[in-house]
């Protein structure tokens, strides 16, 4: 607060710019790659809110994700609501399940914290399969292409269509990207740092560290399942393997990579991640094995990830 | 006129260890306390248990005529209770000025208007002397700086009871001259809680001064009073009779 904060708003900008450019020059299938991890990085961006500036890790992510997901998805599939009261109730699912979690989980710290998470997770998820005659388990729902639509105001934008798509993946990433931003900037931001740094201390300060936590935790699964709600409604899937361990464990290792505590660290890594898979799948079967080393040389040479890096050696602004 | 803080029975048992045991203690408004003792008398559980870090065992304390015994720590904190810590515990890896910071914006009521903040932060770090140094990370301050960095944070809070757990532990004597300025500055706006080894900073400091043994209050006096006090003096140093009463 005591620097400018020009270069930080010109950066976000930028990026934001830059990606609105790239939806004209990219190839068909990059296109819709850079739609999915757009998603996928505002799932990213929601996990490090509580993990990189809180300093809370959870190991249960998948299933404020799952929330959006089916939030807004069963309600689309049986109930046949429209994209946006669709995407309300993927929202509030998240925000309504992060709530009760918090209030459970954050009696513990550390370790239980992330078995606790997890465990609840696991409930979420086998939930799912004991639900199966409207879940249809790991089979999933399927959503209709005429059902991924939005009426504004005589037009219709189809959601299915890739330009219309990647916009409004670009959309929600913006508008959480600021959400971010300003959170981080604001004295909720500084006060869940300062409880990452010293949480006793904190209270000593006056400050009520459980109840920022549990807003930490609640302005997380909304965020989450924000991401969930976008990823059935643009790409039209929900299943039971999107609430599986593998999707609590892929926002974490996301965030590390890109930067535990920097507000573009989920894009950077969650881009990282998804194009490591991708290329290496495409020439070996082995695909997990060569990304696992290329995470072990993240973790040995920049463990504070790759942006965390490139803030601690030339640019100590970044937010 | 009625004590600002006061404990009845206060007592803090940890399993058969009477850390704190019994204690009746009170401060008046606007004076500068020391509690001195050796090591192990206790003297931080019972400051802990006056801020909230520890709970009690038995006993009641009143602050500004209000029953805080089961307030958690934050609210104590809000009601004008700062504590700093005996082994310094800045936020390493934050600035001084974000450091600062966050008592200043927990304080201000009257919006979060930036301007505030940050005339908040620097009237705090130049009351101890840090102005220059608000964009170095707290981590990389001397030791001497860091203490002046915690003392800060305290007045930050702009507390009504300011407790200091040793804070001149570990600094140089010039800077220790300059430490008791502080303190004499602060206690026109504040009542400070002084733990402290340092006896001439004690006997300079200090409008009385009480002594604590075995979780217990030894004797309570004004400093000459307590340097003048024989079962202080056998507490501390022990007597050449000890060997021969005890046996």
């Amino acid at each position: 607060m005591n620097e400018s904060p020009a270069k930080a708003i010109a950066l976000h900008a930028g990026v934001i710019a830059l990606l609105f450019g790239l939806n004209f020059v990219l190839p068909a299938y990059h296109h819709g790659v850079l739609a999915r991890v757009l998603v996928l990085t505002v799932f990213a961006m929601g996990y490090n809110l509580l993990f990189g500036y809180a300093g809370l890790l959870s190991l249960g992510h998948a299933m404020f994700f799952a929330a959006g997901l089916y939030g807004a998805g069963m309600t689309m599939y049986h109930l046949g609501w429209g994209v946006p009261a669709a995407f309300l109730a993927g929202l509030a699912a998240g925000a309504v399940l992060s709530l009760v979690i918090g209030l459970l989980a954050l009696r513990t710290k550390g370790v239980a914290f992330m078995i606790v998470t997890m465990m609840f997770a696991q409930v979420l998820y086998l939930l799912i399969y004991y639900f199966s005659v409207w879940t249809r388990g790991d089979e999933g729902l399927v959503i209709q292409q005429q059902a991924r639509a939005i009426e504004l105001g005589g037009t219709r934008l189809d959601l299915t269509d890739p330009t219309t798509r990647y916009m409004a993946a670009l959309f929600l990433f913006s508008v959480v990207l600021v959400i971010t931003l300003a959170i981080v900037r604001s004295s909720f931001g500084r006060v869940l740092v300062a409880i990452r740094e010293n949480e006793e201390r904190t209270k000593m300060l006056g400050y009520d560290t459980l109840a920022n936590k549990l807003a930490a935790m609640v302005a997380s699964g909304a965020i989450c399942a924000a991401a969930g709600a976008a990823y059935v409604i643009l790409f039209g899937y929900v299943g039971s393997t999107l609430a599986s361990v593998q999707y609590s464990i892929l926002p974490l290792l996301w965030v590390l990579l890109g930067g535990a505590s920097t507000t573009l660290g989920p894009l950077v890594g969650t881009l990282f991640m998804y194009y490591a898979v991708d290329v290496t799948s495409a020439h070996t079967s082995a695909y997990m094995l060569v990304v696992g080393v290329a995470l072990i040389l993240l973790v040995l040479y920049f463990p504070k990830g790759i942006l965390g890096t490139v803030r601690d050696r030339w640019a100590r602004w970044l937010p | 006129m009625t004590p600002l803080l006061t404990t009845m029975g206060l007592s803090r048992h940890y399993g058969g260890l009477m850390a704190v045991d019994r204690v009746d203690f009170s401060v008046m408004q606007g004076e500068i306390r020391a509690i001195i003792g050796p090591n192990g008398a206790g003297k931080t559980t019972f400051v802990g248990l006056i801020c909230g870090r520890v709970q009690p065992t038995e006993g009641m304390i009143v602050f500004d005529g209000n029953d805080i015994t089961n307030l958690p720590s934050y609210q104590r904190a809000r009601l004008g209770i700062a504590y700093t810590f005996q082994i310094t515990s800045v936020f390493a890896n934050l600035t001084a000025y974000d450091n600062v910071a966050l008592p200043v914006l927990r304080t201000l009521t009257d919006g979060r208007a930036r301007g505030a903040v940050h005339a908040g932060v620097m009237a705090a770090l130049e009351r101890v002397g840090l102005v220059g140094r608000e964009n170095m990370i707290a981590g990389t301050l001397s030791y001497g700086h860091q203490r002046l960095l915690e003392v800060a944070m305290g007045l930050a809070l702009k507390p009504r009871l300011l407790i200091l757990d040793e804070p001149t532990q570990g600094l140089s004597d010039g800077e220790i001259d300059n430490f008791i300025g502080l303190v004499r500055e602060i206690a026109r706006d504040a009542t400070v809680l002084l733990i402290e080894h340092n006896m001439p900073v004690v006997m300079e400091l200090a409008d009385r001064v009480t002594v604590m043994n075995a979780g217990r209050i030894l004797a309570e006096g004004t400093p000459v009073q307590i340097r003048a006090n024989a079962a202080v003096q056998h507490a501390y140093l022990g007597t050449p009779e000890e060997g021969a009463a005890d046996g």
